[in-house]
């Protein structure tokens, strides 16, 4: 199939029909509303459901009613939404069941305002449920890397029974960009689905005796077992989905760590300060939990200093301390509340910090 | 080779659809492109803008610090940015409904009356189109054929009537 030109969210509903999506619920938020927009029209026709729920709470409960039923289920929002779905999350984790949520992200706190902003980086790695859970999440900086992230997270979710979040933000939503799609999967029948999920509530006509997905285990020696298994599944979680780009590390005195959208700008001020004389690469997470830490070891003796560099006052840059362990002086480079620094001021900012640790 | 543009106007001028328009043929034509539009809760008669990059290397980032082109359809448009035009670019003004010219003397000016001429050939809405034609004659940035042939897929079918109004507003300027 050749290039299409497509705006990003169009192209992450498709990139999930074409990953055999078949059921989606969702509610209306900028920058992501083109998400349920599209799907309203086009998941029907590749057989699937749709459905606007009343709320971002009701959308992501009908998630984890389909998914327990064996669904290849799929749910977008924004920033407040996805802070709305936090409980739904923690449930779907703890009963195991697979889901793929997309979070275009905004400026926060709160309702804040609806430009691209990247705060919301704790609440995709560390999750605002309660109990011991983890998600993985993908932080795409293009939109074919998204439509392939999307695509590759519904086998993700299926294979550890975990939710998976694809971490956006209003930016790549609204751009557009060539992409190319991988090949549709056809929705799977219901003897398909008891094959692949056998946990699945699919009724008894598939299995011997009854599915049950449940949440409540009041006896603490069977909740404790129930959460290391799921620890054993994440121990694998970190060693498989590991993802990152390094770009020029390994020569560079200054190495900014940045995903997403900030990642396309630091690239280009790499190319400004190239133009100064001074050398610079990239870090880009792509999966932010697990977090890449081996990504921090290609780093050399020839760097000063490593920028967090982030659309948030400076939540990833825990993450990159900790990888970092000490080896080289830590600072960043912030702009928040929807503002989106041009590659200008991020090269000028690197040269003031490489000017202090010198 | 790489060519940053801006395209600016009100809501409805259909300044962000030519910008479409180039990117697509852009990347009909083998390049990397970026089409990266302003959004927020733009009322009707709002500023709307977007911009566009046509390379033929892989491009890290859709945003601009300054434009080789801007395409301005109204005059707020034309005052916030022209100065972002590198020395030596172009801006096209739509004259039709911008008193004023730009006040830069160190880049190329282009003052083409597009909503005239779209009412001229009978087809008031296609402003944009016109305007479309006078930068790919000027620019290069793309095959007036490559657009051609998308105008074309655009207005098939029930909108076809549609398509020689669109073709002949294209062409004034482009021909």
């Amino acid at each position: 199939m050749s290039k299409v030109l497509m705006m990003g969210n169009e192209a992450f509903a498709e990139a999930a029909i074409r990953a055999g999506c078949n059921c989606y619920f969702g509610y209306p938020i900028t920058p992501q509303n083109e998400v349920p927009e599209y799907m309203s029209h086009e998941l029907h026709k590749a057989g699937g459901s749709f459905i606007q729920a009343e709320s971002e709470l009701a959308a992501v409960n009908m998630a984890y009613g389909a998914a327990a039923a064996g669904g290849r289920v799929f749910i977008s929002t924004s920033s407040p939404g996805f802070a709305l779905m936090q409980e739904g999350l923690g449930f779907i984790c703890s009963c195991e069941v697979p889901i793929v949520a997309m979070n275009v992200s905004r400026g926060g706190p709160g309702v804040g305002g609806i430009q691209p902003g990247q705060a919301d980086y704790f609440q995709v790695t560390r999750g605002g449920y309660n109990g011991d859970v983890k998600i993985p999440v993908f932080a795409p900086a293009n939109i074919q890397e998204s439509v392939d992230l999307i695509y590759e997270a519904f086998d993700i979710a299926e294979k550890y029974r975990n939710p998976v979040v694809i971490f956006a933000d209003g930016m790549l939503g609204q751009m557009m960009e060539p992409v190319e799609f991988p090949p549709a999967k056809p929705i799977k029948g219901s003897d398909e689905i008891s094959k692949d999920v056998p946990w699945a509530i699919t009724g008894t006509d598939h299995h011997e005796g009854r599915n049950v997905v449940f949440s409540l285990r009041l006896q603490p020696d069977v909740l404790e077992n129930h959460v290391l298994h799921m620890f054993e599944k994440y121990a694998e979680a970190e060693k498989e989905l590991v993802r990152y780009k390094n770009i020029n590390v390994e020569d560079a005195e200054i190495v900014f760590v940045a995903f997403g959208t900030m990642a396309r700008i630091c690239v280009e001020a790499c190319e400004l300060l190239e133009e100064k004389g001074v050398k610079a690469g990239v870090i880009r997470p792509i999966s932010l939990w697990p977090f890449p830490n081996a990504a921090f070891d290609a780093i050399t003796d020839k760097t000063k200093i490593v920028i967090s560099t982030e659309l948030s006052m400076g939540q990833m840059i825990e993450d990159v301390r900790t990888a970092v362990a000490g080896r080289w002086p830590v600072s960043l480079i912030s702009r928040t509340g929807g503002i989106v620094p041009t590659s200008i001021e991020v090269m000028e900012r690197a040269l003031k910090a490489l000017e202090e640790v010198k | 080779m790489k060519k940053k543009m801006f395209f600016a106007g009100s809501g409805g001028q259909g300044a962000l659809t030519i910008g479409q328009m180039i990117a697509k043929a852009g990347m009909d034509e083998g390049n990397e492109v970026t089409w990266l539009p302003s959004y927020g809760p733009e009322m009707r008669g709002g500023t709307a803008n977007c911009t566009v990059i046509i390379s033929d290397k892989r491009i890290s980032c859709p945003l601009i610090n300054e434009a080789d082109v801007l395409v301005v359809m109204n005059l707020p448009s034309l005052r916030k940015f022209e100065s972002m035009v590198v020395p030596g670019g172009m801006i096209f003004i739509n004259s039709s409904i911008v008193p004023e010219t730009s006040t830069r003397t160190d880049v190329k000016i282009i003052e083409i009356p597009a909503n005239d001429k779209a009412a001229e050939i009978g087809n008031p809405r296609a402003a944009n189109i016109v305007m479309l034609g006078a930068i790919l004659a000027e620019t290069g940035c793309c095959k007036k054929e490559t657009v051609k042939h998308q105008i074309e897929k655009m207005f098939s079918g029930r909108k076809e009537k549609f398509l020689p109004g669109n073709i002949a507003a294209l062409e004034l300027y482009c021909k």
